[in-house]
């Protein structure tokens, strides 16, 4: 009997058109850089290039906030909530109705399957701006405080792991509370940044309301020091962020950072063991792995450690790896040859210090940068495996005696941003929820998001939420009146 | 495990379950025992299932595959002779238009409708499954269900679809049903000694949560079902995916446990191509490949049939066709 072999079914790549190059988008237009070094973004999958794009030197950035500044001024802060709430509207329905495009795009430029920002990265992107319009005008009943009020321009820095979303999570609530902004995607994944430009021309946004810089840590580095800016959010790397933390110290700046992770995914002798499977798969290979809220620690009873590694092997070789643009594809390719560089160092030296490595050995196409899914087991939390966040698709599985041990292993980490409880039990859940030192914690389930629900992190994770109500205080001041 | 005998399911049982006498209390405690299901999880995966896009060459020989697992099915009180010979000779002659169409799996009728239906099939491969049981209800006394059994096997069912106590099922009293199907299947053996497949019906639409499909897959298992079925198809939700889903898993971990293979059978409420394919993703993907032929999967459909047969004309002839162009058997009356 022949098996039941998928035939190939891409997504059309015909929905993109690609320029040969990108220029930069300040005050409403595509304008030239000025002394940058154009540079290449290439498909990860395949390592074609596929545009050449602008990198915006100090010059630049001092351009893009002074038009945020002016369309701040005369424009942005002097309108009503309720015309702010209309441009979101404007551009939430616009990128649904070219939500095919922009998932597209964003399969090329960052590797991750199209199912995935089919399905997940385009409409939650989407999804965040209808909520956001919804509080433009209700801001006074946020309970944010008395008479809340924008910061003014808010410099933003996004990663390349969810360039789209997290473009969504920053400019919308900042657009909502009447800040404009100065934006600068990732240099690896700048292509759905520049395609939202044209959303937001298309939309006739105010110019200067949302501008948007390409380049790598030097354009960053520029927004953050930039004395025009008067709020920062950044999410990324704990390095970097600690490197913002530091520059922007006795200034008035205010920041928000969403740094890294290594997140706990408990799993208790009486979970529903096929769900938590499920959830263990999607809370490290979801994207490649590359979350920062990724499960990437399973703690998982001692008693029934065995069963569910047998079960979670199993349903490893069922998973998909290949063509981003398969529609069948589960896991696709790593972001950057730096990234692969570094999750192939660090699996070493987990097998180095004795943790026993296993994957499905299934084949990875020949050119573009692959990773397959890998699971460690008899990892110690003295590893650096348990310890370090190596942001691609590798697990690190740990074992716990009682919910006490869970916890102080959960908690046992520089990060904090989430972690996920696999328990029939609802006691359990809220005890577990109340004792977890980290932001976001799921109860049988892992890595959903909705704009409705705050997300941030404890300790080295970073501070301020976004999302949900909390997300709206990172972008309003507040008095105290006399 | 070892499983020592499987002629004498309750001997197995006992054996499975580490006890020295079968009680309700033993069998609670393996059910009750057996790993919770979640449902918005359950829900989650079923879609993510749902979402597979199989094209060309893959989807051909899954419409094939589906075509040649239904069970085509009447079971109204207005079936007539002539109603069930034309459904039987739709299942000899799927697509007049195209010879090379697979024959569904089986013809599903009434006990009474049994002998006519075996006598239009002849000797085609094609089965003869029977409802029995006091179906859809299950609402009679153990003698009469197998009277009703035993009436089908007698007029030449090779296949015997029967229902669970759904209503000893819910009050705890896990033995009884047990015993039923145990007695069911003694009764599904001829007097030649060959016996009828038992298809257990669990009708998961009665029973609601998940919790309990995984419970009764794993009762009727015990107690010696040779498939297990969703549905009567009188019951509204009938067969979905995350049932059937539930449903895999526990076949599924039934082979690891005890090397034997069990049967799966969605019924009721898959009427398109789509749908059956969905199906096959979740068979192929959660049992295994070794489900992926009709000894181990069925649909159980009426209408299901044309879909597969306009999408199979459609990657023939590249177009689509029309109802006017599939044969109908079996069109609604009313």
């Amino acid at each position: 009997m022949p098996t039941f072999d998928y035939a190939p079914a891409p997504e059309s790549r015909s929905v993109v058109t690609l320029a040969p190059s990108y220029d930069l988008f300040i005050n409403g237009e595509f304008v030239d850089a000025s002394g940058g070094t154009p540079f290449a973004t290439i498909n990860p999958a395949t390592e074609e290039t596929l545009a050449m794009v602008a990198e915006a030197s100090a010059a630049d950035v001092d351009r893009a906030v002074k038009a945020a500044r002016t369309a701040y001024t005369r424009v942005w802060s002097r309108m009503s909530g309720a015309d702010r709430g209309k441009y979101l509207y404007r551009i939430a329905r616009l990128l649904q109705e070219r939500s095919r495009e922009f998932a597209v795009l964003e399969t090329l430029d960052n590797g991750k399957p199209i199912k995935e920002t089919r399905d997940v990265d385009v409409p939650l992107a989407a999804a965040h701006f209808f909520y956001h319009a919804g509080w433009a005008d209700k801001l006074e009943y946020a309970t944010l405080g008395a008479n809340p009020r924008p910061y003014g321009v808010v410099g933003q820095v996004i990663p390349w792991n969810f360039p789209l979303l997290m473009l969504a999570w920053k400019i919308a609530p900042a657009l909502a509370c009447g800040n404009t902004v100065v934006l600068k995607p990732a240099e690896t994944t700048p292509l759905t940044a520049l395609l939202f430009a044209e959303i937001c021309q298309q939309a006739e946004l105010p110019p200067g309301v949302v501008n948007i810089v390409t380049g790598a840590g030097a354009t960053g580095q520029a927004i953050v020091d930039h004395p025009g800016i008067d709020k920062l959010a950044f999410t990324g790397s704990t390095a970097v962020g600690k490197m913002i933390a530091h520059a922007i110290a006795g200034t008035r700046k205010k920041a928000t950072l969403e740094l890294g992770g290594k997140a706990a995914n408990i799993i208790f002798d009486d979970a529903p063991i096929d769900q938590a499977i499920e959830g263990i798969v999607s809370g490290i290979f979801f994207n490649q792995g590359q979350v920062c809220c990724a499960g990437s620690r399973l703690l998982v009873q001692e008693s029934i450690a065995e069963e569910v590694v047998r079960r979670f092997k199993r349903r490893l070789e069922t998973l998909r790896v290949g063509d981003p643009l398969d529609k069948n594809t589960d896991v696709g390719a790593i972001n950057s040859a730096r990234q692969l560089a570094r999750i192939t160092e660090l699996a070493a030296v987990g097998e180095a210090e004795g943790a026993v490595r296993w994957d499905t050995g299934c084949p990875l196409p020949k050119n573009g940068f692959w990773f397959r899914p890998t699971v460690f087991t008899e990892v110690s939390q003295s590893h650096r495996i348990a310890q370090e966040e190596i942001f691609g698709p590798v697990l690190s599985v740990l074992t716990f005696r009682t919910p006490g041990e869970a916890v102080a292993k959960a908690n046992n980490t520089p990060y904090g941003l989430s972690a996920g409880v696999w328990t029939e039990k609802g006691s359990r859940i809220l005890w577990m929820a109340d004792q977890l030192r980290a932001g976001v914690i799921w109860a049988n389930t892992f890595n959903r998001f909705d704009p409705t629900s705050p997300f941030g992190g404890y300790k080295e994770s970073g501070y301020g939420r976004e999302g949900g109500r909390h997300g709206l205080e990172a972008y309003v001041r507040t008095e105290v009146s006399a | 495990m070892s499983t020592p005998d499987s002629a004498d399911p309750t001997a197995r049982a006992r054996d499975l379950l580490g006890v020295s006498r079968l009680t309700n209390r033993a069998l609670s405690g393996a059910l009750h025992g057996l790993h919770g299901v979640d449902q918005v999880g359950c829900e989650l995966r079923a879609a993510a299932l749902g979402t597979r896009s199989i094209k060309a060459d893959s989807k051909r020989w899954a419409i094939d595959l589906a075509i040649s697992m239904i069970d085509l099915t009447t079971l109204e009180g207005a079936d007539t002779p002539g109603k069930v010979r034309g459904l039987a000779t739709r299942a000899l002659v799927p697509d007049p238009s195209d010879p090379s169409t697979p024959s569904p799996a089986a013809v599903c009728v009434y006990g009474d409708m049994v002998a006519t239906a075996r006598e239009t099939l002849g000797d085609s491969p094609i089965r003869v499954a029977a409802v029995a049981t006091a179906f859809p209800s299950g609402r009679a006394s153990l003698p009469v269900k197998l009277a009703d059994t035993k009436d089908a096997i007698a007029a030449g069912a090779d296949e015997i679809d029967m229902v669970i106590d759904r209503g000893a099922f819910l009050a705890g009293d896990y033995l009884t049903v047990f015993r039923e199907i145990v007695a069911v299947k003694q009764a599904c053996t001829r007097a030649d000694g060959r016996a009828a497949r038992l298809k257990v019906i669990m009708e998961t639409g009665e029973l609601v949560t998940l919790d309990n499909v995984r419970r009764a897959s794993w009762l009727c298992m015990l107690a010696g079902a040779d498939f297990i079925k969703t549905s009567t198809g009188k019951i509204s939700p009938a067969a979905t995916l995350p049932v059937t889903l539930v449903m895999l898993e526990a076949v599924r971990d039934w082979r690891e446990h005890t090397g034997d293979m069990v049967g799966v059978k969605p019924a009721g409420g898959i009427r398109t191509s789509k749908d059956a394919i969905s199906f096959l993703v979740a068979v192929h993907e959660v049992a295994g490949e070794d489900w992926l032929d009709n000894q181990w999967f069925r649909f159980g459909a009426s209408s299901l049939l044309n879909d597969l047969i306009l999408q199979r004309q459609r990657m023939t002839i590249g177009a689509y066709s029309g109802a006017d162009y599939i044969a109908d058997d079996a069109p609604s009356a009313y």
